[in-house]
């Protein structure tokens, strides 16, 4: 093959705030954009459950009707003009992160399927040498059970990339813990 | 048992190294497991968050308090290619660093070392047309670190580029030649053959060099592409 070695990673460090954090860049949505809001909220564990206070959270996702906003994505399916899909969150000194979005919905995959609704998501911080992708998939959606990545998994994994509704009045509020190491530890994936 | 390592075993280090105390608590246990590469992957929000980025290139000025920065003014600069060596046009680049002094402006960084008021650290870059990225800024200084003993972290800049895709995400760090801190660094050598510890290696560039002015460093950047075709078994399934 032409072309040239990979550059490897490194980790993020414990001072990245200023360079990577922004206000408002974990709030994906304005007024105009369509689709069912939802707040994503979780903590960052390690392996001892204690929080992770400097990590990086990243989503992606596509927009209320399934359409990415990315020049890969031809589908005749609208764009939203109010709605890009790409959020950034700090962790706090408990590890908590936060998103306000709207739910995705699906899109396909190779071959005739599509998948249940979901968003990518990685992790970064102090201590790890490379970001950590995983999904977040919803937890009660009949598509999970069709999930063409879902089932792959073995099954006693799967629990970790749900979200969980949590009961809070006059809100959609979805509960995604990242755990790096150990018991219940997230499902991660290669790039 | 920890095995979590990227497919790349040659280029990327694996989540747990030794020598980086700080691994060992945050770097999974499990191995990461192959996804095929659906749209979700081959798209990403590196073209979107991109055209509406601004570009801040000149770390000895974006202060703006009046005066300037200290420090040895350098230039950086280089291409972001695939890794079939295309350019990676019009893609957005976070940097940021420690002062001359080795501090960064930042609230937990103890360092006893002057914070600069007119460095802030941080700065923004896009590529153009032709993959090509360019700042101006100082060179960063060595800062100490708990990891073990006399610990002190090689001069530095920090890089996030997000490329054409969610796979294309690279978070990683140039590093000065002929440093002999690099050999102590973990964190560095955590990088598994020499021949992937090299490309984080900025090379001095006497024709970027500016009379009068700065030196110049070229820091070229590969980042990974989505797999063309996901892999399918035979029975359809999908690994």
């Amino acid at each position: 093959m032409m072309g040239r070695g990979l550059t490897p990673s490194q980790t993020v460090g414990p001072f990245f705030h200023g360079g990577l954090l922004r206000e408002g860049l974990n709030v994906l949505v304005s007024p105009e954009t369509q689709g069912e809001r939802i707040r994503i909220e979780g903590h960052v564990y390690d392996g001892d459950r204690a929080p992770v206070p400097d990590a990086v959270v990243e989503i992606w996702q596509a927009n209320a009707r399934g359409r990415y906003c990315h020049p890969a994505d031809q589908r005749p399916i609208p764009l939203d003009p109010a709605f890009v899909g790409f959020g950034r969150s700090g962790t706090d000194e408990a590890g908590y992160f936060w998103f306000e979005t709207v739910k995705p919905g699906r899109v396909p995959f190779p071959g005739e399927t599509l998948q249940a609704p979901h968003i990518c998501v990685a992790v970064f911080s102090r201590g790890l040498l490379d970001g950590l992708p995983t999904r977040l998939y919803f937890e009660g959606e009949d598509a999970n059970h069709t999930d063409p990545v879902l089932r792959r998994l073995p099954e006693d994994r799967r629990a970790a990339l749900l979200a969980r509704r949590l009961p809070v009045d006059g809100k959609i509020v979805y509960r995604f813990d990242v755990v790096l190491q150990g018991d219940g530890e997230t499902v991660f994936f290669e790039r | 048992m920890i095995k979590a390592t990227r497919r790349d075993r040659d280029t990327f280090p694996p989540y747990f190294y030794q020598g980086y105390r700080a691994t060992i608590l945050r770097s999974p246990r499990q191995p990461l497991l192959e996804l095929p590469h659906t749209l979700s992957e081959r798209t990403g929000p590196g073209p979107a968050v991109s055209a509406l980025s601004s570009e801040d290139t000149d770390l000895t000025q974006n202060m703006a308090a009046g005066g300037e920065a200290i420090g040895e003014r350098i230039i950086v600069t280089g291409q972001v290619l695939d890794e079939r060596g295309a350019p990676v046009p019009n893609t957005l680049i976070e940097v940021w660093q420690a002062n001359a002094a080795g501090r960064y402006r930042h609230r937990v960084d103890q360092h006893h070392a002057p914070l600069d008021p007119n460095f802030l650290g941080f700065g923004r870059c896009l590529t153009d047309a032709d993959g090509v990225y360019r700042f101006v800024t100082l060179r960063p200084g060595a800062y100490p670190w708990e990891n073990h003993e006399n610990a002190w972290r090689p001069p530095h800049i920090h890089f996030s580029l997000f490329g054409a895709s969610w796979i294309s995400r690279l978070v990683t760090q140039m590093f000065f030649p002929g440093d002999p801190l690099l050999e102590r660094d973990p964190i560095f050598n955590s990088v598994p053959t020499d021949a992937a510890r090299e490309r984080l290696i900025a090379r001095y560039a006497h024709d970027i060099t500016q009379p009068r002015f700065a030196l110049g460093y070229r820091f070229d950047v590969v980042l990974k592409g989505s797999d063309a075709t996901p892999f399918e078994e035979p029975d359809g399934s999908v690994r």
